[in-house]
């Protein structure tokens, strides 16, 4: 078997035995009673303090920094800046713009500067206030269209594109041919803001270097194997002596994704004190981390046929990236490549521009790039249906792209239960009955979307699989895996648990895993993308059956049998002629180590070559793509302006949902951010780059009392390549929560909302300005009734 | 400096903290109990929350020089006080949050198996509206609260003896209630 093998959507031994039921977590417990040890949970002995110290301008080049009077400051053990550490990094490895610390500028308020070791914080905040920096204070761009246009001073020198973070245009199809030959055309111009992830667990790293001059990192990062590289880069290390172990995460969002600056200022000043450091940020310093979604200003325009065709989307979008690279490279392509489904269009252009600004860096959120254009798309085909007089379901249907094609940017489409999702929705609703027919400030909305299932683009180029999988069996009749997935709370360990025991017919509760340290488990991407589940679920069914495989002919030749015959199955191994030949896996186990030595199996997964063949083809080209579909109940508040959501429908195609119960974990957990991030979320900074409200009372995320009711379905396309046909979960539920809410809102009161977040102010704009338009409408209809009266 | 002398899980413990030490602060660096968590120091999350007397109680905005004297519930006091009380397992809310898949990150489920315990103990069967609005003091944001809600129901349900909640999703997946392990 090999990394690029399809197992098959099939159980291993004709019906599932623990796939598909939902089995509490593997690490539930552990939660539950509070065992589970987190990075700020790990206090190691003699263990220092850090923090950091920040620039209080949004741009400014430093002049001198000096740090002497921290450095004397009793119980101050090692003071570091950007000279400590000058080598650039970044996660994309094409744009290596950050630096551990501030070298010679600062580009965002809470740009770190210094950073300081101390016996404990009080005396590290203490010694942050004796550190004298000097700046000379640079222009600050907080309007991407400036960074557009002006080019002095440029945030980060010597690019050749000024402050130009990255430029895409691609055109598939002959658009404005199409939009030429059309009936139906609607422009609009939308704007999504900025939103971040408060994960309620802030950043923390902990570090220790041994005498031998090994590093190991603890570290609350959903992404170990680029913390890894980034930290052998700056640090000069050679990897292997690098280890580092992501502990139990308190949520990330993608907000865990980057390597960031408290990492390299551990093990540098583990390195210089040789004591434990540890640096815990403050939910403050969280917000201004930030690496939330990106901003953008959204230009999009449809065309259709009369009868409801779409014949070509027109897109030109702006995309504020704030002060560094981070993935943005990525999220520029996403922010196109993304869109070209679950509907059929002949022609598709984008035109996407990332620029810098001076504010807090953007990175990826759940639903990466794709969310923003989702949300301008879903919307001008609710346009278009009501131009023509089509439900805005039927639409939806009409244009689908159906199963096993090519999208017109030619991403391969394997399977999708899209038309199943909006059935759901539809039904489960009462759309038919209910919807135009609710009261004034009543209303539904619908919206469709699709995601990735991981993507062939690796980050770095090679040729080596993107997730491995480790397993170790013991005459104890325990399986250990070895899974270099990172679990931030979606289940990865759990999947990998329930996948061994269904391959090796075990209980489940005897297999254990051990993930994401670097030093015992073998390399897996991380968890970005969405594509955990997907990846590191074929790797384990890849290593599990290399086994099984053992352990069954060794079993056959004991007994003298056919392979056939022999079965594993809860916890037992029996032959199937005979039933009372039946052993606990134990024995098998050891049966299997006496005929072939030491147990134990590798596996892998890597994708089969996709993507569409011009440059930038394969990012966004995912083996598999997941389908949802979201109906949203609005209620609009005319006097005060105030949008609420009484109930969210949302059905979501996840191929073989390999636990329900995780899945609609998932589903309820990315409707709620998606509610969250139209209503209520604004990840904003003022004119000097300073945030809004950084705490978690400002910026408002939802209560128990604020998130509407959810009612979750799981549709399941079993997909040809996913494990056992399982695709994403994690991500897609999110996109198109924005748009039916939009849509929604349009039913409700007639309104078309197209500037996120809907504000009860911006709501009460609009509702004037549609009732001016009505009384000018009227007062025209009115006079032209007079004048036609007059004669 | 401050000598110390709390009643954390029914244990009379003695430590020594500054006087600005926080009651979250002392427990998981001065005594070792991690389970309470800080989400954002400063009351808004509600992840660090404890029973004190009973009651929740933000510990990171109480100093811990004001728990003297109090009885101060952790986490890691729910499933001991449980097996004392002559149970088995673990606290009725903790298996709850646990099968009904509230635990995702769990960073913020201490506090919030904590609130929901002091409810009940307070309200042996609210309704709906009672749970969230007990619960509108810790925010999760990875579950929606959806799974939340159903895991106090079923702690209810099961103490009543009634029928849990049954979400729409598993009409599709009748197999969900074998929580096998």
């Amino acid at each position: 078997m090999a990394a690029r093998d399809i197992h098959g959507i099939e159980a291993p031994w004709t019906e599932f035995k623990v796939v598909g039921k939902s089995h509490r977590k593997i690490d539930g417990m552990a939660k539950a009673t509070g065992e589970a040890v987190y990075a700020d949970d790990i206090q190691l002995p003699g263990m220092l303090h850090a923090k950091t110290l920040r620039s209080p301008h949004a741009h400014a080049k430093i002049v001198s920094i000096d740090t002497s009077k921290a450095e004397a400051l009793p119980g101050v053990h090692a003071v570091i800046t950007g000279k400590d550490m000058p080598i650039q990094y970044g996660v994309i490895p094409w744009t290596p713009d950050e630096t551990a610390l501030a070298v010679d500028k600062v580009r965002f308020i809470g740009d770190e500067v210094a950073a300081v070791a101390a016996i404990d914080e009080d005396t590290a905040n203490a010694a942050l206030e004796l550190i004298e920096v000097v700046y000379e204070e640079l222009h600050a761009y907080m309007d991407p269209r400036e960074s557009l246009e002006r080019d002095e001073p440029q945030i980060h020198p010597n690019r050749k594109n000024n402050n130009v973070s990255k430029h895409v245009e691609l055109e598939f199809g002959d658009v404005d041919g199409a939009r030429k030959a059309s009936d139906v055309v609607v422009e609009g111009h939308y704007e999504f803001h900025g939103s971040t992830h408060t994960a309620i667990e802030p950043h923390c790293a902990v570090a220790k270097v041994s005498p031998e001059g090994v590093l190991t990192i603890w570290s609350a990062t959903q992404i170990s194997h680029y913390v890894h590289r980034a930290l052998a880069r700056v640090l000069e290390w050679e990897p292997q002596k690098i280890r580092v172990i992501q502990p139990c995460i308190g949520g990330a969002f993608g907000g865990k994704s980057d390597p960031f600056s408290l990492e390299f200022c551990v093990a540098k000043l583990s390195q210089l004190t040789g004591r434990p450091v540890k640096m815990l940020w403050t939910r403050e310093e969280v917000f201004y981390a930030h690496r939330g979604r990106h901003p953008m200003s959204l230009d999009y325009t449809t065309s259709a046929t009369k009868d409801g065709k779409i014949t070509g989307v027109d897109a030109k979008i702006l995309i504020d990236g704030g002060s560094y690279s981070s993935f943005g490279l990525v999220t520029t392509y996403y922010s196109g490549q993304l869109l070209t489904g679950p509907y059929d269009f002949p022609s598709y252009r984008y035109d996407s521009t990332r620029v810098f600004t001076n504010k807090p860096p953007c990175g990826p959120k759940r639903g990466h790039g794709s969310v923003q254009p989702r949300f301008a798309f879903e919307c001008q085909l609710d346009e278009v249906a009501e131009k023509l007089g089509m439900d805005p379901i039927e639409i939806r249907r009409k244009n689908f792209h159906g199963e096993h094609t090519k999208t017109v940017n030619g991403q391969r489409i394997t399977s999708s239960g899209f038309m199943e999702c909006l059935d759901k929705v539809e039904k489960g609703s009462g759309w038919t009955e209910r919807r135009g027919k609710l009261p004034f400030g009543r209303g539904l909305g619908v919206a469709g979307s699709m995601y990735i299932s991981g993507t062939n683009y690796p980050i770095y180029p090679n040729e080596m699989p993107q997730a491995g999988i480790q397993l170790k069996v013991d005459r104890s009749g325990l399986v250990t895996v070895f899974s270099g997935a990172n679990d931030i709370g979606q289940g990865s360990n759990s999947v990998v648990r329930y996948i061994v025991a269904e391959e090796l017919g075990m209980d489940a509760a005897d297999v254990r895993v051990i993930a994401a340290d670097s030093d015992l488990c073998p390399v897996d991407l991380g968890a970005y993308s969405s594509r955990v589940t997907f990846m590191v679920g074929n790797a384990t069914i890849d290593a599990a059956r290399k086994l099984r495989k053992k352990i069954v002919t060794a079993l056959a030749e004991k007994w003298e049998v056919p392979e056939a015959r022999v079965r594993l199955i809860e916890g037992r191994a029996i032959d199937l002629e005979d039933t009372e030949r039946s052993i606990p896996s134990r024995e098998a186990f050891e049966i299997a180590e006496a005929r072939f030595d030491t147990l134990g199996s590798t596996g892998a997964y890597n994708t089969p070559t996709l993507g569409g063949d011009y440059r930038g083809g394969t990012i966004g080209a995912s083996p598999a793509y997941s389908f949802t579909a979201h109906i949203v109940e609005v209620d609009v508040d005319e006097e005060t302006g105030r949008i609420t959501v009484p109930k969210v429908w949302c059905a979501h195609d996840c191929g073989r949902a390999l636990n329900p119960r995780l899945v609609a974990g998932q589903i309820e957990g990315s409707v709620y951010m998606g509610i969250a991030e139209t209503l209520l979320e604004d990840h904003k900074v003022n004119r000097f780059g300073l945030h809004s409200g950084p705490s978690l009372l400002d910026y408002r995320i939802p209560t128990a009392i604020d998130t509407p009711e959810i009612e979750a379905y799981i549709v399941e396309s079993l997909d040809p390549e996913g494990p056992y046909g399982a695709k994403e979960a994690g991500e897609g539920p999110l996109h198109s929560a924005i748009p039916a809410l939009a849509n929604a809102v349009y039913d409700a009161v007639g309104i078309r909302l197209r500037e996120l977040p809907f504000t009860p102010a911006k709501v009460l704009k609009a509702l004037r300005e549609k009732r001016e338009q009505e009384s000018k409408a009227g007062g025209a209809a009115a006079a032209m009734d007079r004048h036609l009266g007059t004669h | 400096m401050r000598v110390l002398t709390l009643d954390v899980n029914g244990d009379r413990l003695e430590t020594a903290a500054p006087d600005h030490w926080t009651l979250l602060e002392v427990l998981r660096y001065k005594l070792g109990l991690t389970g309470s968590k800080q989400g954002c120091d400063k009351g808004d999350c509600g992840a660090c929350t404890v029973l004190v007397d009973g009651k929740p109680v933000l510990a990171c905005l109480t100093l811990a020089a004001e728990a003297v004297g109090s009885k101060v519930t952790t986490i890691e006091g729910l499933r001991p006080a449980h097996l004392e009380g002559g149970g088995t397992g673990v606290d009725p809310v903790q298996d709850a949050f646990d099968r009904c898949g509230a635990l995702q990150c769990g960073f913020c489920q201490p506090g919030m198996m904590l609130t929901a315990r002091a409810l009940l103990n307070e309200n042996p069967n609210p309704d709906r509206t009672e749970i969230q609005k007990a619960l509108s003091g810790n925010l999760c944001r990875c579950t929606g609260y959806t799974q939340i809600l159903e895991a106090v129901e079923t702690a209810i349900a099961e103490s009543t003896e009634s029928e849990p909640p049954r979400p729409a999703w598993t009409q599709d997946h009748p197999h969900v209630r074998e929580d096998a392990l």
